[in-house]
């Protein structure tokens, strides 16, 4: 065990350590809150927004039909469906898709302390690029 | 067992929950429904709706296992065979494709970056370009018609066939020395073999044009929907000098950034249906779990065999339906 403990510490980096921590802890967490909206999806303890039963008339059309037919808006629009049933299961979803910003966010503070300035550079631009895609800034006509 | 039980009461929860009280499910208030002009009807091959996330779920598990059995990410093949071969919209597909990537690399993140195979000075200037490129793709893909989409995806998929059958993987490359950008970028390592039982130094070369190629694998990873480890693993070890450990653990851990970026595009799009992703995302996730089981009891041979007919048949599929044949 100690042996194993020293192989990780030497061959592993601090900022691999907290990443790896990090994204373990939100990755549990996001797939434990997909399961439990799913389950209030199926279950139907949360009316859906589109009937399940309705659906297979919906899943077939093109994104820009499917959302035009079920008047479903695009960014974070769904929040204002979060109540429903299918809309709910984003939470987990949006979750797990937001894990890596987190991870990288958390990191960013080593190489700073190190003055190790081109590294903490490309963490912080990819903070911006992942939160750039999360906005919904990029969402234009289908 | 334990995921056989899951397996049966995942798919009890599916089969059984809610038939009777989705049918008459009254709509939300805020964005009332339309019937689709032309009904949409034959999009469900004649089966209750139920069934269609079961087989989902039962594919993604055969999938799940498959892939690890045969060496490839998940993604790679869910897209082409659930576009092939189930009814729901290609846009969706690649949106639930991401997802079933992007958890799959999730998943296997923290064990790849705690053993030090994964490499996050590796993977932090390539993913960067990697995630703007995915970006675009996801944008071009979910602009561009579905028919030229799925035309490129089956070029592609059958591209891919072409590297399996020709990538000679080198478990050592050899880097004389390493070039001028990865020394600035701080890029090298060790890592510990344990059949050897001594440590490899490693370092890298050829940076820029592996800079350059990740361009083009974030595009095709954002415009497809797919994971990108069956090109990552070619440019990271064969191309820059990465041993072939580290090159596939750091493929893996990269997308979980690379497909996070795409992914956003495809959530803020609505083009999400947790009917598909989560079923699919659990069945890969407990597919991959029991084909790390039976890793060490199949025929690598066979099952890599099996693997590269299922891609050329989907990517023939997919090829086809783009062009309307």
């Amino acid at each position: 065990m100690t042996q194993h403990r020293f192989h990780r510490k030497f061959y592993a980096t601090r900022e691999q350590l907290v990443y790896a921590k990090v994204l373990d802890m939100g990755m549990k967490i996001g797939l434990g809150t997909l399961l439990v909206t799913f389950a209030l999806y199926m279950s139907g303890v949360l009316d859906p927004h589109v009937p399940l039963a309705d659906l297979p008339r919906y899943w077939g059309l093109s994104l820009g039909d499917y959302l035009a037919a079920t008047g479903v808006g695009t960014g974070w629009s769904w929040f204002t469906l979060v109540g429903t049933g299918d809309y709910v299961n984003m939470v987990g979803i949006c979750f797990l898709a937001g894990v890596t910003i987190a991870c990288y966010g958390r990191i960013l503070i080593y190489p700073l302390k190190k003055k190790d300035i081109l590294f903490a550079a490309m963490l912080a631009m990819q903070v911006l690029v992942l939160a750039l895609g999360a906005s919904g800034i990029l969402v234009a006509g289908h | 067992m334990v995921q056989f039980l899951f397996v049966v009461a995942f798919g009890a929860c599916l089969g059984w929950g809610d038939v009777a009280w989705a049918v008459d499910a009254p709509l939300a208030d805020p964005a009332p429904l339309t019937p689709p002009v032309g009904g949409g009807e034959g999009t469900d091959g004649g089966l209750p709706w139920w069934a269609w996330p079961i087989l989902l779920f039962v594919t993604a598990f055969v999938l799940g296992i498959i892939a690890v059995l045969g060496g490839v990410g998940g993604g790679v093949l869910f897209v082409p065979i659930v576009a092939g071969f189930f009814p729901f919209h290609f846009d969706f597909v690649r949106g639930a494709g991401l997802l079933v990537a992007l958890a799959g690399a999730l998943a296997a993140g923290p064990g790849l970056l705690r053993s030090g195979m994964a490499n996050l000075r590796l993977a932090v200037p390539l993913s960067l370009i990697a995630s703007f490129s995915a970006i675009i793709g996801a944008k071009i893909g979910l602009a561009l018609p579905q028919h030229m989409v799925q035309v490129a995806l089956g070029l592609t998929i059958l591209g891919i066939v072409g590297i399996m059958l020709y990538f000679k993987k080198s478990e050592y490359p050899d880097v004389p020395e390493a070039d001028a950008l990865s020394s600035a970028l701080k890029i090298s390592g060790v890592y510990h073999e344990p059949h050897m039982q001594k440590d490899i130094n490693w370092h890298v070369h050829r940076t820029p044009q592996a800079l350059a190629l990740f361009v083009v694998i974030g595009l095709m990873a954002g415009m497809f929907g797919l994971g990108a480890g069956w090109a990552n693993v070619p440019v990271l070890n064969l191309l820059m000098g990465v041993p072939l450990k580290v090159s596939v653990a750091t493929s893996k851990f990269m997308l979980g950034i690379v497909d996070t970026a795409a992914a956003w595009v495809y959530i803020n799009q609505g083009a999400v249906l947790a009917l598909m992703v989560v079923p699919s995302i659990i069945g890969i996730m407990l597919g991959s779990m029991v084909g790390v089981r039976l890793l060490t009891r199949a025929n690598a041979t066979v099952i890599r065999k099996v693997v590269l007919l299922v891609l050329t048949l989907a990517g023939v599929r997919a090829l086809l339906k783009g062009l309307g044949i």
